[in-house]
């Protein structure tokens, strides 16, 4: 009993720690610049729009956004799309090295981005797509496409093996038994791969940092990073800026939420 | 293989024909990876064994063998930003396994608003790092932030504290940025390995009248090991990589007393523009990273096989 109560209220402080900061930042946003620092109080006395508006007049935000959508929507078309095929062989067809190109995906979801920082800006400056799109899909199929493989690999294995083999021996061929069968049934599956790998994307700083040169092509992280003021840190647009950044995540994760923790523990804890 | 061929009404496919499938089915994401990670990872080997300026072109690029990593041996700053890395990594990842520990213990319990929890919780885990530490520096920004203003109505602090103008005190929010945004993580893993484990072990324990801190010791703890093992490793391999949340907090500041090596590395690159020696830098990062990894697939015996239908 004492331990239920224990565990209740331990859960609610919890709760209230993960939340303050979105909410501090909320009320912050909507608070004149000028009383920011003066006698903060947890309920906002006045409540204004303008650093949301300077946000999109002066800022320009909706580039950063444009950005992070148009990369990483792409990215995980692509890392979802091709990742399908390779983790469908890897987790139902028995060929040799198999074994080897899992230990080797998984390996590289590890794998620190710093090392590949410098080759990768040489590369892409050869290639004249610094500061473009393409230098930024390319550079996060490293992390995209091995953490795509790697979810839907434990995706596919959950699939009853009998659906597949009761097609094949009905004459489908292998890819078809892969269209038609498994894929139509790896929907969620599909889906929730493609929500964290969005996600990851969405999120990237050190790439994005690295191989954008200005703010037409700055993703929303680095944007908000580099937000400078003229005198002083322009705390009010970065809150708002960070609460326009939140939202949508917050949207998904709270609609996906059972989803999303499937499909991280999935991966992991297998041992 | 000719249409026919692959068509053909059987349930047992030659294995040739199989594994000829197997690999073009794998070639086009085995070869992005390679072409976009293994390769320039190859590229960063051998730049590491050049002396490469980009500020001095007229230099060129001579071969220097292993004359970098004599000079990271000898580098300072190098091994400052080294013990930065792992006294956040020890400190972080020993903070969000405890929390993560009980915060999935009572979560285990059934209870209504469960999902309430687990939104609240899975929220600061899926925003971009970047937001996470602007949130906590505002916190803790200026001496009449919120943070100043609470430790002080509680009692903690005395005067209000600058927290970012001094290693020490600028570590706390950087810490506690990462505990805020990373336990969730470590509870959801933690928590789908208690729920793996038999319930009745529990209730035979209670019938022998176990006390409950016996359960944990002896039950809960041993039987969660290897979730326990796989969150430690996976946390201890971000926090050796932490660069955006230190980037944003105190940009390695003040000076470079909370520079970590991710952030050294980056400098050294793209503001010094030494190309040979942050590719040294890089591959040291690159090999820990790597051990660690080995260690974990090694040591916990990860299921790299086909598996099938094991649940």
């Amino acid at each position: 009993m004492k331990g239920r109560i224990v565990a209740r209220v331990g859960l609610i402080l919890l709760v209230l720690f993960a939340a303050f900061p979105f909410y501090w930042a909320l009320v912050a946003s909507f608070t004149p610049e000028a009383t920011l620092f003066r006698e903060p109080s947890l309920w906002p006395r006045t409540l204004i729009l303008d650093h949301y508006r300077a946000l999109f007049t002066e800022r320009d935000f909706w580039t950063p956004i444009k950005n992070s959508l148009i990369v990483a929507g792409f990215t995980t078309a692509f890392c979802v799309t091709i990742g399908a095929f390779a983790a469908y062989a890897l987790a139902r067809i028995e060929f040799a090295g198999k074994r080897a190109v899992l230990a080797f995906i998984l390996a590289v979801t590890m794998f620190p981005q710093i090392s590949i920082v410098s080759p990768l800006y040489m590369l892409l400056r050869r290639l004249h797509l610094i500061n473009t799109y393409p230098g930024l899909v390319l550079p996060y199929m490293t992390f995209a496409m091995p953490l795509a493989v790697w979810l839907l690999v434990g995706f596919f294995r959950q699939l009853p093996r009998d659906l597949e083999e009761a097609a094949m021996v009905d004459g489908a061929s292998r890819w078809q038994s892969f269209t038609r069968v498994i894929l139509p049934l790896t929907g969620p599956g599909l889906a929730t791969t493609a929500i964290l790998t969005f996600i990851y994307c969405w999120n990237e700083f050190l790439f994005a940092l690295s191989f954008t040169l200005g703010p037409e092509r700055y993703t929303v992280p680095v944007a908000i990073a580099l937000f400078r003021g003229q005198y002083q840190v322009p705390w009010g647009q970065i809150l708002a800026a960070t609460v326009i950044a939140t939202a949508p995540v917050a949207v998904v994760v709270l609609i996906f939420q059972r989803r999303i923790v499937q499909g991280l523990t999935a991966g992991a804890v297998k041992g | 293989m000719s249409r026919e061929e692959s068509e053909r009404p059987a349930p047992r496919v030659p294995q040739d024909t199989e594994a000829r499938a197997g690999w073009l089915l794998t070639a086009p994401a085995l070869a992005c990876i390679l072409f976009i990670a293994l390769f320039p990872l190859a590229w960063t080997l051998w730049e590491s064994l050049h002396e490469h300026d980009l500020r001095m072109p007229w230099l060129g690029r001579p071969f220097v063998g292993l004359g970098n990593y004599l000079t990271i041996l000898q580098d300072a700053r190098f091994w400052q930003s080294l013990a930065h890395t792992a006294l956040f990594a020890v400190v972080s990842v020993a903070v969000e396994l405890t929390l993560g520990l009980a915060l999935a213990l009572a979560m285990n319990r059934g209870f209504r608003g469960r999902g309430v929890v687990r939104a609240a919780v899975l929220v600061p885990w899926a925003i971009p790092t970047v937001v996470a530490a602007l949130l906590w520096r505002f916190i803790f920004d200026s001496q009449a932030g919120i943070a100043n203003v609470v430790l002080m109505n509680v009692g903690l602090l005395r005067h209000p504290l600058v927290w970012f103008v001094q290693a020490t005190t600028a570590w706390v929010p950087v810490i506690l940025a990462d505990v805020w945004k990373t336990t969730p993580f470590v509870a959801l893993l933690l928590l789908a390995g208690l729920q793996s484990i038999d319930g009745e072990l529990y209730e035979a324990a209670a019938t022998d009248g176990a006390s409950a801190w016996w359960q944990l010791t002896r039950i809960t703890i041993p039987l969660l090991k290897p979730a326990i093992l796989v969150a430690l490793i996976f946390r201890t391999l971000d926090a050796f990589r932490v660069f955006d949340l230190i980037y944003v907090m105190t940009g390695g500041g003040p000076g470079t007393s909370t520079e970590p090596v991710a952030l050294y590395t980056f400098n050294t690159l793209l503001q010094n523009l030494e190309f040979g020696y942050g590719a040294a830098l890089s591959v040291v990062i690159f090999l820990v990273t790597f051990g660690l990894a080995m260690l974990y697939i090694r040591g916990l015996g990860v299921d790299l096989g086909g598996g099938g239908n094991r649940r």
